[in-house]
């Protein structure tokens, strides 16, 4: 049995301090925890993309990082995007563009897809399709969701201009 | 899925990582980018008492071009090598084949250190550099040795590198000439069922010379002398091309598995290769 190790973590602005095995994996730290539940487990073995966060700016499948090596990290989950009462644009544009059906996928496409409208504003269907293509949906056929990103961009490079 | 238990690791120069390499032995195992080594690691099919995670040693996140020479450190991510502009100019097929590794999560975190050293016949870098002619750093308790990529694939998993050794660089030639890097998968995500990596150099409308690898059609990447020389010193028109075919197919041993039988691994590695020289050609 390994020794526990002293972990720092920054979860969605919020620094959080704690004992764990070097072999926890980060989505059990995030969800058993620290009781964000919005990533999900989905298949366990880094293809399905429901456990995506971001992680030091990068987005990553939190069922295939070890608790150890996020250990300083800077990680942000869904719960970090926004909140019921003040959904984040792509949470908005889901919603309206019928993104989701059973929403099992939905926190991981949204936070990979805020990740990929952070490095390309601007991006061409066929860009989102790429960009998307680590995040499995069983439900719509995808074709809502790229409907969604595209809205959301279009809707954030607005407000943007707006505020120029 | 939860790994068995192991004592982590986190040095900050190569040193303390040789340290821990000699006083385990065996027991200790690098991690870079962990893509391959976690889900061995979860599903108990990999057993590291003693995991070194590399993210914090000093000097391998680099990639630096220097005149003709190209280095890229063992920490540099696929994500690392798709968004360097340089590099994209320097060596395109780099970008081209890093593109279809994995999905964009997964780019994020898988190293070029991981994919050439991990010695899986399914990676894509392996062969590309062995179609590039690359070298490889690798640091160990007596010091540095470099090797070719052409000469470290043993069998599946079995590599030139010492168990104390750690890889820590790759670097080769800027590559003149027209490139592509073909890939058939059943999926994104998917290991090749069949890939090629072609390098083309043409003076005067005849081919000079000609690199050609091939991906995950035999436990170790090939690199095909005889599809490459099939094609040297002519037009590479169709005929030439078939014979370059045919000499690949003579070249590379697939195994069936949940890919397919033998002969349709022949088949998609046959078309890939014929795209792969056409494409290269085009750009050449």
């Amino acid at each position: 049995m390994a020794d526990k190790m002293h972990i720092k973590l920054t979860v969605n602005g919020e620094e959080e301090e704690f004992l764990a095995e070097p072999r926890e994996l980060l989505i059990h730290t995030l969800r058993e925890r620290l009781g964000k539940t919005g990533p999900h487990i989905g298949c366990e073995t880094s293809h399905c993309g429901a456990c995506t966060v971001t992680m030091n700016g990068k987005s990553v499948k939190s069922c295939t990082v070890f608790v150890a090596q996020a250990n300083g990290a800077d990680v942000t989950t869904i719960e970090g995007l926004g909140t019921p009462d003040s959904l984040h644009v792509l949470q908005n544009a889901f919603k309206e563009h019928h993104g989701l059906q059973c929403g099992f996928c939905t926190p991981g496409m949204i936070t990979r897809a805020s990740k990929l409208l952070e490095e390309n504003p601007n991006p061409t269907e066929e860009e989102v399709r790429f960009g998307m293509a680590g995040n499995l949906c069983r439900c719509t056929g995808y074709q809502n969701i790229v409907k969604s990103i595209l809205a959301a961009a279009a809707e954030m490079n607005a407000a943007k201009e707006a505020a120029e | 899925m939860i790994p068995a238990a192991f004592e982590y690791h986190r040095p900050t120069n190569m040193d303390g990582v040789l340290a821990v390499l000699q006083e385990h032995g065996d027991d200790a195992r690098v991690l870079a980018g962990g893509h391959s080594l976690i889900p061995m690691m979860k599903l108990r099919m990999a057993e590291v008492p003693h995991l070194i995670d590399l993210q914090d040693v000093a000097g391998l996140n680099d990639i630096s071009i220097s005149g003709d020479t190209i280095w890229i450190g063992a920490m540099v991510t696929q994500h690392d090598i798709i968004d360097h502009a340089g590099l994209a100019e320097a060596a395109p097929i780099m970008r081209e084949a890093s593109l279809q590794i994995a999905d964009p999560q997964v780019r994020y975190m898988g190293t070029v250190g991981g994919n050439v050293a991990n010695g899986d016949p399914g990676n894509d870098m392996p062969g590309l550099m062995q179609c590039l002619d690359a070298s490889y750093t690798l640091v160990g308790p007596n010091g540095e040795r470099s090797v070719k990529a052409r000469d470290f694939y043993e069998a599946a998993y079995m590599t030139d590198r010492d168990d104390d050794e750690v890889l820590t660089a790759v670097s080769f030639a800027a590559p003149a000439g027209g490139y592509a890097y073909e890939k058939q998968k059943r999926k994104i995500g998917d290991y090749a069922t069949a890939a090629a990596a072609v390098l083309l150099v043409k003076e005067g409308g005849t081919c000079s010379s000609a690199s050609v690898a091939m991906t995950n059609l035999s436990d170790t990447p090939i690199w095909s002398e005889a599809a490459a020389s099939a094609l040297q010193i002519t037009s590479v028109d169709e005929a030439l091309i078939e014979a370059s075919v045919e000499a690949m197919l003579g070249d590379i041993d697939p195994t069936e598995d949940n890919r397919g039988p033998v002969e349709f691994k022949r088949h998609a590695a046959a078309v890939i290769l014929r795209r792969a020289i056409v494409q290269a050609w085009s750009r050449a």
